[in-house]
């Protein structure tokens, strides 16, 4: 099998009318759609060109914003960047982002740290990547030596922190910190490792430090372990460096490039949350409703029912990092559950999935029903099927979907799904491990609403317990995660730091509250977080949003009452709240309006919204208040 | 020989047209890089690999600094697809 990392193999390959698609492409999601193919560095540059066209002819980028997100990003590294950028550009059009690159000067990494001068005055940059490899830094071996190599390890810690704390403060750019690729040649063979001051203790010590030393804001693009996939002497090419200073083999520019745009899609909440899967020779060898019980592969002693529990054991811990499982299968459902109820081989069960949709309805409609149950969007799934022709009907109907193509060898169905990195993480809070099961409770909620028959009687028979609290340190990590995680319910989409969140708990200017919802079904966890700036005359609604899970249970008005108490009380008289349009939001276009604001003004789409505080009639929400401090 | 040349020479030119992004690009034995917009150092690296990837072969730094013409380029190639 070729290199899954090298060809990005869960991509689908290009369609044969991808040229003339490509000329006549004239939209951000034209591109956007075509840069979601397997294609190669060439027609990634001509996306890249095709995207700059764009940008230059539009002088208004509305029409281009709606369907991708304008990030830029700066590139500083001791090795050559040119060669990646028009890479990194077409592929970050595979998440839906139109990147600028920004390239500080050739191997002046101290210069355009440290001076006045620098490439990135000027350019509001979103990112910085720091891509400083092993020859760019004060590395000094000292095989034997182990209190001077100790000292090496922290004077090129020092060095990295100080390039990234300088970048941090002139450009208040967000930092991306490539590790460090250790060399291929240990000239003691086997004992190099363990040898104190080599090379390659040096990058082992250090990367084991850059973890520990950078804050939570310093993003880690893990480079090192993607040169260990494909292998360090596939990685480095001494013939491109000693050339042209190309750091790595110019063929791993794509799943580089893929690298960096997934820690960008990450930190734009565009990280994918539910995998839903097929049953049939996806998660057991074999067809259950031909086979049965007996006949179906999965277990130990067998290699192909080996390969199968791979898949669902790693469902199953990819659940306990937060993400939901769901099932569509063609199958009649008594026959579909049967294994998760009966096989005792089986390491999925009915209890892990949170809509098992199995009917013999085409699997596109299925997975709309699935994302409808659990309020998320289709942007969030990912669907593992063994079966081309499904997979291809599910991307034609639903191109949102990210459909990984599967080689023949079920072996090696988990090594794809994960390289594809669909579900990349830059944080993790107890409320992830929690969080598919919140979506099952949600579920059993939808399925109670709609055996009902009013909403009142069944929010009343939730009995919803509402917490409202200020930021504090104990929920920061979590208040954070929601803030750089919610596209949907989320009037102005801004993204702010873990420090950012720090600063607002000690801040006296500004309101905030993390709310959580508790019912007899289950605790929610931490469902919304608001933002308000106090101003003597208005509070200005900076951040609200809210997780899907809690649509219509009438949170948004509880949230309405805290805000309108404390600002009265601190003589406010009236509140202001901005809309801002995405491509993701419009479900909170009429949020203000329900609530009784008025608009004032829209400007370029960003819409202004009014409540004047003294007409406030406070509405009985069906739920018990509590306060922690 | 001739005709061995002339064949490797078609070979090249669908990489030369990608890797310049000019679908009617004509290339012949004796076009440098003086002949064609945006054959830079940058660009040259960008055609040798595309050329390693495309025909399986490796080039060392001083052959590729050896080259003065396309023709000399499908005359190495040919070298080493023979010593394959």
């Amino acid at each position: 099998m070729s290199n899954v990392f090298e060809n990005l193999s869960w991509l689908p390959n290009p369609p044969p009318d991808f040229a003339q698609r490509l000329a006549t492409a004239s939209t951000g999601s034209d591109l956007r759609e075509l840069a979601k193919y397997g294609v190669d560095e060439n027609q990634l540059r001509r996306l890249s060109k095709k995207l700059q066209d764009f940008q230059s002819q539009h002088t208004d980028l509305a029409p281009l914003v709606a369907t991708l997100m304008p990030v830029s990003i700066g590139i500083i590294s001791n090795a050559t960047t040119k060669l990646k950028t028009p890479t990194m550009v077409g592929t970050a059009l595979r998440f839906g982002i139109a990147l600028t690159v920004v390239e500080a000067e050739y191997n002046q990494i101290a210069q355009e740290a440290f001076s006045a001068d620098s490439s990135f005055n000027g350019h509001q940059l979103s990112a910085i990547l720091v891509a400083i490899d092993y020859r760019g830094l004060p590395l000094l071996p000292t095989p034997g030596d182990l209190v001077s190599a100790g000292k090496n390890v922290k004077d090129c810690l020092d060095y990295i922190h100080s390039v990234i704390e300088s970048l941090r403060t002139k450009t208040g750019a967000q930092i991306i910190l490539q590790n460090i690729v250790p060399p291929v040649e240990g000239l003691s063979g086997s004992y190099e490792g363990r040898l104190p001051g080599t090379l390659s203790w040096l990058c082992a010590r250090l990367n084991f430090e850059l973890d520990t030393l950078v804050a939570d804001d310093t993003f880690i693009v893990d480079i090192a372990g993607l040169a260990a996939n494909v292998g360090l002497a596939n990685w480095h090419d001494p013939t491109l460096w000693n050339m042209a200073k190309l750091p790595f083999a110019q063929r791993y520019v794509p799943i580089y490039a893929d690298y960096v745009c997934r820690i960008l899609a990450a930190r734009l909440g565009k990280s994918r949350r539910c995998l839903i899967l097929d049953l049939d020779n996806t998660l057991w060898g074999g067809v259950i409703g031909d086979d049965g019980l007996e006949g179906i592969l999965i277990g130990n002693g067998d290699a192909t029912a080996e390969a199968h529990l791979h898949v669902q054991r790693t469902a199953l811990e990819l659940r306990d990092r937060g993400v939901v499982l769901a099932v569509s299968s063609k199958n009649e459902d008594a026959t579909a559950r049967l294994p998760f109820k009966q096989h005792p081989d089986m390491l999925l069960r009915e209890n892990h999935i949170a809509v098992f949709q199995a009917n013999w309805s085409d699997k596109a409609s299925n997975i709309k029903a699935i994302a409808q149950t659990l309020s998320l969007g289709l942007e969030s799934m990912v669907f593992l099927d063994d079966n081309p022709a499904e997979r291809m009907q599910v991307r034609k109907e639903l191109p949102e979907i990210a459909v990984p193509e599967l080689p023949k060898d079920p072996a090696l169905y988990v090594r794809t799904l994960i390289a594809a990195g669909y579900f990349e993480a830059i944080t993790f809070s107890e409320e992830d491990r929690k969080r598919a099961s919140f979506y099952q409770d949600n579920a059993k909620r939808a399925q109670i609403l709609n055996s009902s028959s009013d909403m009142d009687s069944y929010l009343k028979s939730l009995e919803m317990e509402i917490t409202l609290a200020p930021f504090d340190a104990t929920g920061r990590a979590r208040i954070a995660q929601l803030i750089s995680k919610s596209n949907q319910f989320n009037l102005t989409t801004k993204r702010y730091s873990e420090l950012d969140v720090k600063a607002l708990e000690e801040s006296s200017n500004y309101y905030t509250r993390q709310i959580r919802l508790k019912d007899t079904l289950g605790d929610n966890g931490m469902i919304s977080v608001i933002i308000c700036r106090k101003g003597s005359i208005a509070w200005e609604i900076d951040t609200w949003l809210m997780s899907c899970r809690v649509l219509g249970r009438r949170v948004e008005e509880a949230a309405l009452f805290d805000i309108v108490n404390h600002a009265k009380e601190a003589g406010a008289i009236k509140l202001t709240g901005i809309y801002s349009p995405t491509d993701r939001n419009v479900i909170v276009k009429d949020h203000y309006r329900k609530l009784g604001f008025i608009k004032t003004s829209s400007d370029g789409g960003i819409e202004t919204w009014e409540f004047d505080l003294t007409k406030y009639e406070s509405s009985k929400v069906p739920m018990k208040f509590k306060y922690a401090l | 020989m001739d005709l061995n040349i002339n064949s490797t020479i078609e070979e090249l030119i669908s990489i030369f047209r990608e890797v310049f992004d000019d679908e009617d690009l004509v290339i012949s034995a004796n076009t440098t890089a003086k002949d064609i917009d945006g054959w830079d150092s940058l660009a040259n690296l960008r055609l040798m690999i595309s050329i390693e990837k495309a025909l399986g072969l490796r080039f060392s730094a001083s052959e590729i600094s050896s080259l003065e013409n396309v023709g000399e380029m499908a005359q190495l190639i040919l070298k080493k697809q023979a010593n394959a």
